[in-house]
């Protein structure tokens, strides 16, 4: 199979901090505004390079979305950033009345998403943000895999005209995608080719779903491995090619059940080609403290799981 | 600028709208329409530059307006029908299938004057506090203006946006409360008593006015007056209008029990008689 090399674990949270820096170079119109997490969410380096175009909102994240909408609406670019939990769940009505009803070109840039926020524990972290934004009709969801993709996806999402989910993380995570592919909104990106079964990854689970891959193929397993790194609008035309060729499906995700990528698959691949599929993501129940690995292994997201998975479509 | 006399005569048309279009619809929100009157033709009659022929959302080089507390709607796109935005004519659609004028506010319909959407209450400030923002950093002497309901200050993010305004020294952000007093379950003072309203917004740093909402001199004087206020010291201002829910029809007014509600036809055609005709109904 293709092999990927780690070329040295980074944070995505750092690479939206560098793309957005170099989105920021690129167009004077990007501006980033954050509710007292500048250290948290890499903006530091924007800040100083632009101190006029950056906002500190304090802990006040509805007022920095509908502030967000406004910037939007006098033309600039604007950048929303928090963890997370508090730049979907604690602001979902302002985001759907200021920036998607509003049709604002507003970018909410979410920090420290899923279980591998890790310590902090399950007040912060949301394993419901996919759903919540999936549901907001014209909202773009993009939930890149390491920190070059997470980079040339923040530039990408700043060149779109319209609203933008970009959801990162916080732990360091490999660093394996080409440094400057540029980033195609509404793409699923195939990692790997392959004809017994189909794993459908995004974010921190992609790199686990390629061990996976590994695993399998030691096995004499050929698995294609296919990076949702949008979610919505999603690639179904790759989904369902995927799906009629090998006729069993493993969707992987740093997300509960209800309402993320898994749901979404199955439901395209029941209305397109029927085909059996079997969902690695965190259920149906709140985090917990610990470390990222451990939560990985506790909650079965990891590549361990996918494989075993994968082995369960098969047999179907 | 229209003189006063002309905009007595535009207010009144206005009411006369408002009542038709929510008879018409059967439902909708004529208390605060009514309330609310005087305050938004003065502003878009004798204060704000903008202009119907050039209007864009973005507003590039003009001064903007949001209407934070959405269900004043009637009142909305009632002066904008009269300051030219689109014809009075559409007036009558209001609430309909199809029609540009929704219930609530809507970017979705292509409405000429509306720039953002609104109806869920408390984030209109926080809007015009990006839009004048937004107009200081592209070096634009223009102003932001929102007009808000006094119930709806009780929501939270009010307070974020208050903050915020004073904090970024938003001296291009003038704010408008619809201080009437009452809102749908009843009196503000005894839903949620908000104190000492004034002494609020002057805690959270902004410059405060309080005018008669009703007297088109004094409210085209305490529009002025926030800009040159503003100019001296660097900050946001609130004019707190004092102001009678349903002012202008005597059945309506002073009750919380017209907040959203339709009159019948016979009582259109009450209401009717005690407003003046001026520029023709649509």
């Amino acid at each position: 199979m293709k092999k990927y090399i780690d070329t040295g674990k980074k944070d995505t949270r750092s690479g939206f901090g560098v793309g957005l820096l170099e989105a920021g170079k690129a167009d004077p119109r990007v501006v980033a505004l954050t509710a007292d997490l500048k250290g948290s969410l890499k903006m530091d380096a924007f800040a100083a390079e632009f101190p006029d175009r950056f906002v500190q909102c304090g802990i006040a994240e509805a007022n920095m979305v509908g502030v967000a909408s406004g910037l939007a609406i006098t033309g600039k670019v604007p950048f929303a950033g928090s963890f997370a939990e508090f730049i979907t769940g604690r602001v979902y009505d302002q985001i759907r009345q200021e920036v998607a009803y509003g049709h604002t070109n507003v970018k909410l840039a979410s920090s420290h998403a899923g279980i591998t926020l890790g310590e902090d524990g399950a007040t912060h972290q949301t394993m419901e943000d996919i759903a919540l934004m999936r549901a907001l009709p014209g909202m773009v969801v993009i939930n890149p895999c390491d920190f070059n993709q997470t980079k040339n996806a923040t530039i990408a999402a700043a060149k779109y005209d319209g609203p933008v989910y970009l959801r990162f993380g916080r732990p360091s995570v490999p660093n394996f995608t080409p440094e400057d592919e540029p980033f195609e909104i509404g793409k699923a990106y195939v990692m790997n080719e392959g004809k017994d079964v189909t794993i459908i990854a995004t974010g921190h689970l992609v790199w686990e779903a390629l061990q996976a891959a590994e695993a399998l193929e030691a096995e004499g397993i050929c698995a294609e491995v296919i990076n949702v790194a949008t979610i919505k609008p999603l690639d179904e035309t790759t989904i369902v090619t995927s799906a009629i060729k090998t006729k069993g499906v493993v969707v992987a995700e740093e997300h509960n059940s209800a309402g993320g990528l898994g749901e979404l698959v199955a439901g395209v691949l029941a209305r397109r080609a029927p085909t059996p599929v079997e969902m690695v993501n965190g259920g149906d129940r709140f985090g917990q403290s610990g470390t990222p690995k451990e939560l990985m292994a506790a909650y079965g997201l990891d590549a361990a799981h996918i494989a075993k998975a994968a082995k369960k479509v098969m047999n179907r | 600028m229209a003189t006063i006399e002309e905009m007595k005569k535009v207010a009144s048309q206005v009411r006369r709208d408002i009542i038709r279009m929510v008879c018409m619809a059967k439902s909708g929100h004529p208390g605060g329409s009514l309330s609310s009157t005087d305050i938004l033709t003065t502003l878009y009659f004798g204060v704000m530059k903008q202009d119907p022929a050039t209007w864009t959302r973005e507003g590039k080089g003009q001064d903007m307006f949001i209407l934070s507390a959405g269900h004043l709607a009637p009142v909305y796109y009632a002066v904008l029908a009269r300051a030219g935005y689109y014809p009075a004519s559409e007036l009558a659609t209001l609430r309909q299938y199809g029609s540009r004028i929704q219930g609530h506010p809507s970017v979705e319909h292509d409405l000429p004057g509306v720039s953002q959407c609104s109806g869920s209450l408390g984030q209109g400030l926080s809007v015009a506090a990006g839009l004048a923002l937004g107009k200081k950093m592209s070096g634009e002497d223009s102003y932001a203006y929102v007009l808000c309901g006094d119930g709806e200050t009780e929501e939270g993010q009010f307070w974020e946006a208050a903050m915020f305004a004073a904090h970024h020294n938003l001296d291009n952000l003038i704010a408008m409360t619809d201080w009437n007093g009452q809102q749908i379950d009843g009196p503000v003072d005894e839903v949620s008593g908000q104190g000492d309203l004034e002494a609020k917004w002057k805690a959270f740093g902004w410059n405060t006015i309080v005018a008669d909402g009703h007297d088109i001199e004094a409210i085209l004087g305490a529009y002025n007056e926030a800009k040159k206020i503003n100019k001296s010291n660097g900050k946001p201002c609130m004019i707190l209008f004092r102001t009678e829910m349903g002012h202008g029809v005597d059945f309506m007014a002073g009750t919380h029990k017209w907040h959203g509600k339709a009159p019948s036809e016979e009582q259109c055609a009450e209401a009717l008689k005690q407003l003046e005709e001026t520029l023709g109904d649509f």
